[in-house]
């Protein structure tokens, strides 16, 4: 609404025959967006991008995960987070990937933007790191009106605990294909803060009723993302 | 085009070449890991055309090399090749955890290398190498900051026993002074051939010198970030 009001204002004071037939025809802002796995063994659940003004926030460090981030951390459906940024009106777009990133594989993505609100977009995406209990991977509010035509921005990707389950890695409480266990369960048996993640133990590195093995560890960054206009 | 043409000829005319944006600049590269030594680094200014490798896809043959046993040649000569200005081993030898390697770069007669490359092995690990990958040198003289990551080659299985530096061997090499730490008869670890360049996932390594499974000592393991690089744009 905010953003609506902001460009017809603009459209006003400075182009106002620009604006006036071309509302059903913007001037759109299309970039390509290209998220990399990074890791040895950790597919990726499928993407969640949310085109959104930077008031809007995914989630903040240190705070609670909302439900509907939680469930993607568990078991990476993201169906309700979609349901939650439709109905948002701070969310301009947003956009669903449609299968599982595997390790070393690319996903790409275009996305468009009135230009006339460009100044309000920010990017922001997640995804479950399914071979763990509760590990997302996020870029949070990258700017987009920063970016120039042909231009590009790299940021990488870090890994976050989501906090709402009990790192056990055990079989039957991890649904990636290293276990086949169970994906959300609403209880909250951990610290409730979303953080940087500690990183999987493993067998190896302790945890002798791990799920897990060395090659399901990580390190940071878990993913990249290149961000290019290309309109 | 035109323009160009007019720059080239007002420095002419003044007697200073500054066509090229960033034709002389340090580059100082330090280990800021606790354990783990450099084999000898490879410094690249080149052109936005060439890379020494693409996380996601599979590494060159001359990466390879570099990363399984830190023979940086064939690299090195596929990128002078294309007109790219390289340092071979700044550091002479093996860059120890903590200390730092400096070189001066001049692109003076190759004005479209304007992007940086750096790469050197990690040891000890079977194919983990440090790099900064076609990081675009700023034109702005000052002095710029970079935090390196390690990554994996995946080129071959992260098994942890003492082997071979040879593309294509299993093991890890262990010259002076990693030998002194290098751990003997472990079991080793069932891991693959990832296939792909990807962020390395770290060692484990263990506290038994004579057998457990992995040869590498606990004292070598890490986390990202591994080096940092000043950059300092005249």
């Amino acid at each position: 609404m905010t953003i609506q009001q902001t460009s017809l204002i603009l459209c006003a004071a400075a182009v106002l025959s620009a604006c006036g037939g071309k509302d059903s025809d913007p001037e759109m802002a299309t970039f390509e967006v290209a998220v990399t796995n990074l890791t040895a063994a950790q597919p990726l659940s499928p993407m969640t991008l949310a085109v959104a003004s930077p008031d809007w926030s995914l989630f903040e460090l240190a705070e609670p995960a909302s439900v509907a981030l939680e469930q993607i951390a568990e078991s990476g459906d993201n169906s309700a987070l979609l349901a939650e940024l439709e109905g948002n009106a701070q969310v301009m777009e947003s956009i669903s990937g449609t299968g599982i990133v595997m390790p070393g594989m690319t996903a790409t993505f275009e996305i468009s933007v009135p230009e006339s609100d460009l100044d309000q977009a920010s990017l922001s995406a997640v995804t479950m790191l399914v071979n763990t209990n509760d590990a997302l991977t996020a870029v949070r509010g990258v700017a987009l009106d920063a970016i120039e035509l042909g231009g590009s921005v790299h940021q990488s990707m870090a890994a976050y605990d989501a906090g709402t389950e009990s790192n056990n890695e055990l079989a039957a409480t991890i649904p990636g294909p290293a276990a086949g266990g169970e994906g959300f369960n609403a209880e909250r048996d951990d610290s409730d803060r979303i953080l940087v993640h500690p990183g999987v133990v493993g067998v190896l590195g302790g945890r002798a009723d791990s799920v897990l093995d060395e090659e399901h560890r990580f390190d940071n960054p878990v993913a990249g993302i290149v961000i290019t206009r290309i309109e | 085009m035109k323009t160009l043409h007019k720059t080239l000829v007002a420095a002419l005319l003044s007697g200073t070449a500054s066509m090229s944006q960033a034709a002389e600049f340090d580059v100082a590269i330090t280990n800021v890991t606790a354990g783990v030594f450099f084999t000898p680094l490879l410094v690249s200014a080149h052109s936005d055309a060439q890379s020494m490798f693409m996380a996601g896809a599979a590494a060159s043959a001359e990466l390879q090399a570099m990363a399984e046993g830190g023979d940086i040649s064939g690299l090195a000569t596929a990128l002078s090749g294309a007109g790219a200005v390289n340092a071979e081993n700044p550091a002479g030898g093996l860059l120890a955890p903590g200390t730092t390697t400096e070189v001066t770069l001049n692109t003076d007669n190759a004005s479209n290398n304007m992007y940086l490359s750096i790469v050197a092995m990690m040891l000890p690990t079977n194919d983990g190498f440090v790099a900064l990958n076609q990081w675009k040198i700023p034109s702005e003289p000052g002095v710029y900051q970079v935090a390196l990551n390690a990554y994996d080659a995946g080129t071959e299985a992260n098994d942890e026993v003492l082997g071979s530096g040879a593309p294509g061997e299993a093991g890890f090499p262990a010259p002076p002074p990693v030998a002194a730490t290098t751990g003997t008869n472990g079991t080793g670890i069932d891991a693959s051939v990832e296939g792909y360049v990807h962020i390395h996932r770290g060692v484990t390594g263990d506290a038994d010198a004579e057998g457990g499974h992995s040869d590498i000592d606990l004292s070598h393991r890490w986390l990202n970030p591994v080096a940092k690089v000043v950059v300092t744009v005249k």
